[in-house]
């Protein structure tokens, strides 16, 4: 145990599917031994339960250190990403490719905001 | 000035030592506790600054790798199943280490290539060089994010940290050292009390001593007019056998 634990991290990612085909060929993908990815490609088909769902998986998960989320279904799931406030995992909302990013929605600098001026974002 | 916002010990002057050395403690701590929290704000400031400036970079990074993967796919057509079901380990993994900050401990993540590339092989008929040109993209966005993950754990901890600090800080300042300085002046007052009420005490036994003596003297004085001399002796503290206790 004492071993895998000093072992690296995952990424995991949740996003649409052309982002996790790029992160994919990054090199971030891996199936573990019960043959669950790392990754959850969302579609019109899935739904916020499922994201949800997955959301926890990976925070339960010990072998992953960062997720990757995309700011439009991190924007769906607001309400559980607000109460995940451990350090690790760390999530990361990221934009896609339909939806440039937007700042003043992040979890994050929506902390931060308050501490900058306004000026600071651009 | 009741009973419940100081300290409950005896009024004496251990307790006053005691209470003075307490007192040094609270405020030395209050110092050290106060630098701590401008370190960890310096951080903090640093950090913020920090992801700002990486979220904006992602932002660009992120639009140029899905600029790449849709010249990718205009090079060798759709390959996102292909890529999807091929997937078996993880080359990029992530290692996290500690950096101390004033006592806080920083999780710092730190990508590294771990393992042969799974999809060294896509790409072979057509699009390879599109293809390198996507995972070099994507790459790079993942070194980014990392640095960026780490970046804001570390604005996560530092936040509690610094909460809990000044939370710590306000609680000495005007929690424990108004309390401590309660307790020592309700001694100070106790002891004065104290020294009073023993002056006066001592003021009122030798009042009546001088009482005493003088109808003494005057017996003294009476029965050697009417001749019989007691030569009485001169008086000597060590033969002063019983001195009664005189009683209020």
């Amino acid at each position: 145990m004492a071993l895998s634990e000093k072992a690296g991290k995952l990424i995991a990612v949740i996003g649409d599917e052309d982002t996790c085909v790029g992160f994919l060929l990054g090199g971030i993908g891996e199936l573990n031994k019960n043959r669950h990815p790392n990754f959850l490609v969302v579609d019109k088909n899935t739904t916020v339960g499922d994201i949800t769902d997955r959301f926890h998986d990976f925070v339960k998960r010990s072998d992953i250190d960062i997720i990757l989320i995309n700011q439009v279904y991190a924007e769906m799931i607001r309400h559980v990403l607000d109460t995940h406030t451990t350090p690790i995992p760390a999530v990361l909302e990221i934009p896609s490719k339909d939806h440039p990013y937007d700042p003043t929605k992040d979890s994050i600098l929506r902390r931060a905001r308050g501490m900058f001026s306004s000026e600071d974002f651009r | 000035m009741s009973g419940k916002d100081k300290i409950n010990v005896f009024p004496s002057r251990g307790a006053q030592s005691m209470m003075k050395t307490r007192l040094k403690g609270a405020q030395k701590g209050h110092s050290l506790l106060k630098k701590k929290a401008d370190a960890l704000q310096m951080r903090f400031r640093l950090i913020l600054k920090k992801i700002i400036e990486t979220k904006v970079l992602m932002g660009e990074v992120m639009k140029e790798a899905s600029f790449s993967l849709a010249e990718a796919k205009f090079a060798t057509g759709d390959f996102n199943q292909s890529v999807l079901q091929n997937v078996t380990k993880a080359q990029i993994k992530v290692r996290s280490r500690k950096d101390n900050v004033a006592g806080v401990n920083l999780p710092v993540f730190e990508s590294y290539q771990d393992g042969s590339d799974t999809y060294e092989l896509a790409g072979l008929a057509r699009g390879g060089q599109q293809l390198a040109k996507l995972k070099k993209n994507f790459q790079k966005a993942i070194t980014l994010l990392v640095e960026l993950a780490s970046l804001q754990t570390s604005f996560v901890t530092l936040d509690e940290a610094i909460k809990i600090t000044n939370r710590r800080v306000n609680a000495i300042e005007h929690v424990i050292i108004p309390k401590i300085e309660r307790t020592l002046a309700y001694i100070v007052s106790e002891l004065d009390e104290l020294e009073r009420e023993e002056f006066y005490r001592l003021k009122k036994i030798q009042d009546k001593k001088k009482r005493l003596r003088k109808i003494k003297e005057a017996a003294e004085a009476a029965l050697k007019a009417k001749g019989i001399a007691v030569e009485s002796q001169p008086a000597s503290i060590l033969e002063e056998s019983h001195d009664e206790d005189l009683l209020f």
